[in-house]
């Protein structure tokens, strides 16, 4: 009897190993189940940071303009993931326009207009074995946040009409013709192998620097900074913090567009800077202030996770502690920059993602791990091209938002006018309350 | 010795509270409260308008000795009014304030203030 047991308990096994090797892709379709989960899974964890978002700058302004403020994150929803489906995927991920210099600028294939040619297709590649509708998706999360981070830097101070208009415009023409160089296959900046694995450069170095330019063109909210601008509710911001945290494992791991061993490298970096960030803020506030404060473990888990970003495919949880804690250290001081030079940057987007982000971009080149770059190169050489990639984002973004800027205050007007930013963005643009009796401030 | 009570509308604290600051009006108490005179507010609520029963207002309290009152007073006509006066711009009372005591050092009467 113990001979049959054993017999039919390895017969057990044995039909249990025979569709195994049928379940990693689907027979008919070549859909590789297991990945297009992971990347469903991701697209969902990315759209969950704009809510996150949302409640991690809603809780830092004043309480008259929590719902404005949250309602920045929420319109890059609306505007982004309508204008994402009829034509940025298009021009993001098309062929070149042309040929030569300006033919780079960005792509277009009319076909993905609508996401109508991709509609019936079940895998991008023999490689990427994932539908291209979950890859488009994934890849219009991105341009949603992107918008929604810049909101930080003009927070408090901008006429919803004109913001609406501004984040359009500014996704056509700035997110995704960056998107085109890095990403797409025939992008410049991806042909020189320049090394931005989530979006460094396409979602936090741009934004940071539209943000600065959006600050000071704009001007200082009224009576900044000699009146003092309390956070309403950092209960609310820290609970934000901790959902952009879980979101993160999305937008990295996620751009693996894979579940493999390069998804599981990547989640474990993002993890270990965001910790290694945060630790490294609490500690430079201990030592510096005498008390490690909310906001302080929010920016540096935020410090973090930005820095990582473009290197999370490519460095090991080594090059991710120091990443992390020169992160939050270069992020302190460039807040404390602001300070002084006295613009307001009202919740630092330029001071954690565009300093964060340049950080990320450039350092990484020193802890690339073996095989990750091209053979030729060494760290200094790859430091060069990642140079040019920020550099190049810095200008291309700077200047194409000074001309939106200017081109949508003049006309519909961003700017808010004096008495309606006292009276507050909740009351005098959306005819709403955050909260109900609370008290003043 | 006065005890100024001023009830305004929220939008118009900060210019209120800047300008009291100009005539040196530098220790005031500041709170939310609710009421209601003539005016009706309305907010949205999903597409539908409705009045609420209580409308928010600021409360602001000076406890100032008489040479401070009408420069106070003056310094909130002036800037609690929406425009030329809206209904709903507030009222200020004036009552005699009997004592003053700061707790720190037990002083009383004008010096206190």
């Amino acid at each position: 009897m113990p001979v049959r047991s054993e017999k039919l308990f390895l017969l057990i096994i044995a039909v249990m190993l025979i569709p195994s090797t049928a379940w990693a892709f689907d027979q008919s379709t070549g859909i590789d189940t297991g990945a297009t989960a992971w990347m469903l899974v991701s697209t969902s964890l990315v759209l969950l940071m704009v809510p996150g978002l949302a409640m991690f700058y809603g809780g830092l302004v004043r309480t008259k303009n929590v719902l404005g403020t949250m309602m920045h994150c929420f319109a890059a929803m609306a505007v982004m993931g309508v204008l994402w489906a009829v034509c940025g995927y298009a021009m993001a991920f098309g062929p070149n326009i042309g040929d030569g210099f300006f033919g780079q600028w960005c792509g277009w294939d009319p076909g993905l207009v609508l996401l109508s040619s991709i509609d019936g297709q079940a895998i991008m590649s023999p490689e990427i074995r994932i539908p291209p509708l979950v890859f488009a998706m994934f890849q219009g999360k991105f341009a949603i946040i992107t918008p929604a981070l810049i909101a930080g830097a003009f927070a408090e101070r901008v006429r919803f009409s004109g913001y609406c208009v501004f984040i359009a415009l500014w996704g056509l023409l700035v997110y995704n013709p960056l998107c085109h160089w890095v990403w797409a296959d025939d992008g410049w900046l991806f042909n020189l192998n320049a090394i931005d694995f989530a979006g460094g450069t396409v979602v936090h170095i741009s934004a940071g620097i539209t943000g600065l330019i959006a600050a000071i063109y704009l001007g200082a909210r009224r009576g900044y900074p000699q009146t003092s601008m309390h956070s309403n509710n950092m209960v609310m911001t820290m609970m934000g913090v901790g959902l952009l945290w879980v979101g993160w494992f999305g937008f990295n791991a996620g751009s693996s567009l894979t579940s493999g061993l390069k998804t599981a490298q990547a989640l474990t970096v993002t993890q270990i800077a965001a910790a290694a960030g945060a630790l490294a803020w609490i500690t430079i506030e201990g030592l510096h202030l005498r008390k490690a404060t909310s906001l302080g473990m929010a920016s540096g888990i935020l410090a973090g996770l930005v820095v990582i970003t473009p290197a999370a495919g490519v460095v090991q949880p080594g090059g991710a502690i120091v990443l992390g804690v020169a992160a939050s250290g270069l992020c302190y001081l460039a807040i404390m920059m602001k300070n002084k030079l006295g613009y307001d940057d009202t919740l630092d987007v330029f001071g954690i993602h565009g300093v964060a982000g340049m950080g990320g971009a450039l350092l990484l080149a020193f802890f690339i791990r073996d095989g990750e770059m091209p053979a030729d190169r060494t760290a200094i050489t790859q430091f060069g091209v990642q140079l040019l990639g920020v550099v190049a984002t810095l200008i291309y973004a700077g200047v194409v938002s000074i001309v939106i800027l200017v081109l949508v205050n003049k006309t519909i007007g961003l700017r808010i006018d004096e008495n309606d930013e006292m009276a507050g963005l909740d009351h005098s643009l959306h005819g709403e309350h955050g909260y109900g009796l609370l008290n003043l401030n | 010795m006065k005890l100024i009570t001023a009830i305004i509308q929220p939008d118009k604290i900060e210019e209120v509270h800047e300008a009291l600051i100009r005539v040196e009006i530098l220790r005031i108490t500041v709170s939310r409260c609710t009421g209601h005179g003539q005016a009706e507010q309305q907010d949205l609520y999903r597409g539908q308008k409705h009045t609420p029963n209580l409308i928010p207002k600021v409360r602001i309290d000076i406890a100032c000795n008489e040479e401070f009152v009408e420069p106070a007073v003056n310094a909130i006509l002036q800037y609690a009014k929406h425009d030329s006066g809206t209904i709903g711009d507030g009222k200020i009372f004036i009552t005699q304030l009997e004592q003053c005591i700061r707790i720190r050092t037990g002083e009383r009467g004008e010096t206190a203030i």
